[in-house]
């Protein structure tokens, strides 16, 4: 009887852990794809689960943080890892992805498939899936078209007595600024000042030092000043582009608005910052993503506090360009499995519940839909912004070009070190020993 | 029957020393003197860990030449000197301090040294992370009490090129003082009372005791904390990496963080190894100086 009981109770200590084996041995087939952490990987976690639904396939994310998403992805790519079936990588990735050989070519598959890049956004498939640039060779589909753009506090702006006190002083209306110059007018005009009793501040800019902040920031000013990173007869050579008149007078300006519009501290800023400052009411505007917009107009629904516009222009209209394609990384195990993803994202219905859930799309039955434009307060400015899209260097060793932009700029902004001619200068010097060594020069 | 003796016998007493080190010397060669070997081949040549397709060329001193020849590098050795002299120098002098206060009897003395001796317990990490809002300049606590004293307005250590250098001083300094302390304090326990009580009959005064017994029996243990201090310092990488990422600019990037830029983003593998080979050289000299002087001082 006690041998009876005690094998009864040997079976219940027993039965779990087999069940643990068979259920192992069953479990469904999976991917892992790795992206930062931010608001629109969340909308995509809610989008896969369809994907998991209809095909049974398992989705595992990894996302890391911002600050160290770039050295995270790069490095397990330069290491051949398996980790991820599914990479959503920058758009400056583009270049060492397809060149060192991390990511994998989709032509045949696309075609296989009846995927047509035709289908989605001209300057989104040059950004984010071509390598050369502006040829048809496709290392990634366009996942997440993003540009930098401002949101600015409406109700500020709205109120009688700083209207007439703007107009006043600067002779125009207080309103959505067409011109970096007017945009400095305007943060300026927010700086130190008193409303609700609480001191106020201009604008909370991008100068973070460490990853790619400043650099997103700077550019911004430069390309709508007309920059151009090299000659366009003799490409890699900068010397007399990048270092032009024109593109001084953008970095300096930048530095302008930096001191003349900051709040107090905001010397190594970027998005989470910027956001920051901005949703506990200290500034006035604020730089960053359009990705971070949905979730800044969430809390807004009458739009009465916050408004959006796009990079302003000065010389030219221009915007830095953002977002990011999504590759199969070409160590993965898993690659079939991997493009029956991607195939299930390029579908169109898809893409407009990309767009509903907070993602930007980048399909053209998406963004060219009637109601596209009346869906959401920023969505004029986005399609405005991925018109006038540039990029920073999109090479295979951007990375050594991004470093001493970084540096440099961050000396010459936050430090106020040297001159803007200089630090323009030292950049280009870097840049050309990285396409020396490299034989491109 | 001898036959059987050293049959018996087996190993020798100097074989079997061996055999209980040599996993100990298998694994320092391993991990230690191979990867050193290596990087000193590596800093010979122009190699890129992240382009593995790419022929990797001899390209002789040039990387060393490179880097002895580089502004920016000497900059850094500049910004690592800077935060060495200065966190050491308070280090040394306020670590001391507080080890004579605490050599005294009181009460709550082992509380006060239990309290003293917190910051170092903290991961540098973190440190650096809670020192960053403490230097905020709008909430920060630390912007706070220097305008309580002196209303210098809103000042940001943290993005100025000027304050910088000496907020990582400051950070450093509150985190490591009671190393050095910890090991004054045993330097000050180890003075035989006596010394001081022939001192007393000689009526040397309290100052004339200082300088001709405690210093020169604490000295030693001084320049232990400063041995370990310097090595550890001129290492510091995580507590600034936290505070300031090196900025703003490069104001307070120091040699070990410029390193792992050229070598884990840049990926200069060959240049990186040339530069951390000097680096070494740099510390090991210097080291292998110090340690000869500190054997001195001890012997004399």
């Amino acid at each position: 009887m006690e041998e009876i009981k005690m094998k009864k109770i040997i079976s219940l200590i027993l039965l779990p852990f087999f069940a643990l084996m068979f259920s192992t041995n069953v479990k469904a087939e999976s991917l892992t794809l790795g992206w930062a952490a931010w608001d629109p990987a969340n909308a995509l976690v809610e989008l896969s689960k369809e994907f998991t639904a209809e095909t049974g396939i398992e989705m595992n994310f990894e996302f890391v943080d911002w600050t160290s998403y770039a050295d995270r992805m790069l490095n397990e790519l330069n290491n051949k890892g398996k980790t991820f079936d599914l990479l959503v990588g920058d758009s400056q990735w583009i270049g060492g992805g397809a060149v060192n050989g991390h990511y994998l070519k989709l032509n045949d598959f696309f075609d296989r498939e009846g995927i047509s890049m035709n289908d989605f956004s001209d300057a989104t498939v040059y950004a984010y899936s071509t390598w050369p640039k502006g040829s048809e060779n496709y290392y990634a589909l366009p996942l997440m078209g993003d540009a930098l753009a401002w949101a600015y506090r409406k109700d500020w702006f709205d109120r009688p007595e700083l209207k007439s006190e703007f107009k006043s002083k600067h002779g125009y209306d207080l309103g959505v600024p067409k011109t970096w110059g007017e945009l400095h007018d305007m943060c300026s005009f927010f700086q130190g000042r008193e409303i609700d009793g609480v001191v106020r501040y201009g604008a909370a800019l991008n100068t973070e030092r460490g990853s790619e902040g400043i650099t997103m920031g700077v550019t911004a000013a430069m390309y709508a000043w007309g920059m151009e990173y090299e000659d366009p007869n003799k490409p890699y050579h900068s010397d007399g582009f990048f270092n032009a008149p024109n593109v001084v007078e953008a970095v300096e300006f930048y530095k302008k608005m930096y001191e003349d519009c900051s709040p107090p501290g905001h010397s190594n800023a970027y998005m989470g910052e910027n956001l920051d400052a901005y949703s506990s009411g200290q500034v006035a505007f604020q730089m960053n993503w359009y990705a971070f917009w949905p979730g800044v107009a969430k809390g807004d629904k009458d739009g009465r506090v916050t408004g959006f516009f796009a990079n302003p222009c000065q010389e030219i209209c221009a915007a830095t360009l953002g977002g990011q394609g999504i590759s199969v990384v070409n160590y993965s195990d898993k690659k079939e499995l991997a493009q029956q993803y991607i195939k299930w994202f390029a579908r169109p219905d898809v893409q407009q519940k990309w767009w509903d859930l907070g993602g930007y799309s980048c399909h053209k039955d998406v963004l060219g839909s009637p109601d596209f434009v009346n869906s959401a307060v920023y969505a004029q400015g986005f399609l405005d912004s991925m018109g006038i899209v540039k990029d920073f260097w999109q090479e295979p060793s951007f990375v050594e070009l991004l470093i001493p932009m970084q540096e440099n700029m961050h000396d010459y902004i936050v430090n106020g070190k040297g001159s803007a001619k200089g630090a323009l200068d030292n950049i280009i010097e870097e840049w050309e020993e990285v396409f020396e060594s490299e034989g491109k020069l | 029957m001898k036959k059987l003796v050293i049959k018996s016998k087996g190993l020798s007493d100097k074989a079997i020393g061996w055999l209980f080190i040599a996993p100990t010397i298998i694994l320092l060669l391993l991990i230690n003197v191979y990867p050193l070997i290596y990087a000193i081949r590596m800093s010979f040549t122009n190699f890129y860990a992240n382009k593995l397709t790419q022929v990797v060329k001899n390209v002789g001193l040039k990387n060393y030449y490179k880097i002895l020849g580089k502004e920016a590098i000497w900059e850094k050795m500049q910004i690592t000197a800077h935060f060495m002299f200065w966190t050491l120098s308070l280090q040394i002098i306020i670590g001391l301090s507080l080890a004579l206060l605490l050599n005294k009897k009181f009460k709550g003395n082992e509380l006060l040294t239990t309290t003293i001796v917190l910051p170092m317990m903290l991961s540098p990490a973190v440190v650096g992370v809670f020192w960053g809002y403490l230097y905020n300049p709008q909430v920060g606590l630390f912007t706070y009490i220097v305008n309580f004293f002196y209303d210098f307005g809103s000042f940001d250590m943290l993005g100025s090129g000027t304050l910088a250098p000496w907020a990582i001083v400051i950070v450093d300094t509150w985190m490591w003082t009671p190393f050095t302390m910890l090991i004054c304090l045993a330097g000050l326990r180890s003075i035989p009372g006596y010394l001081y009580e022939a001192a007393e009959v000689d009526r040397a005064s309290k100052w004339q005791q200082f300088v001709y017994i405690t210093l020169p029996s604490v000295l030693p243990f001084l320049l232990l904390a400063l041995l370990f201090r310097g090595i550890e310092n001129f290492k510091m990488f995580d507590m600034v990496m936290e505070l300031t990422g090196g900025g703003p600019g490069s104001m307070t990037e120091l040699t070990s963080m410029n390193l792992k830029r050229e070598a884990f983003e840049k990926w200069k593998t060959g240049y990186s190894s040339a530069y951390a080979v000097i680096l070494f050289v740099t510390i090991f000299g210097f080291g292998n100086v110090y340690v000869k002087v500190m054997n001195k001082i001890k012997d004399r």
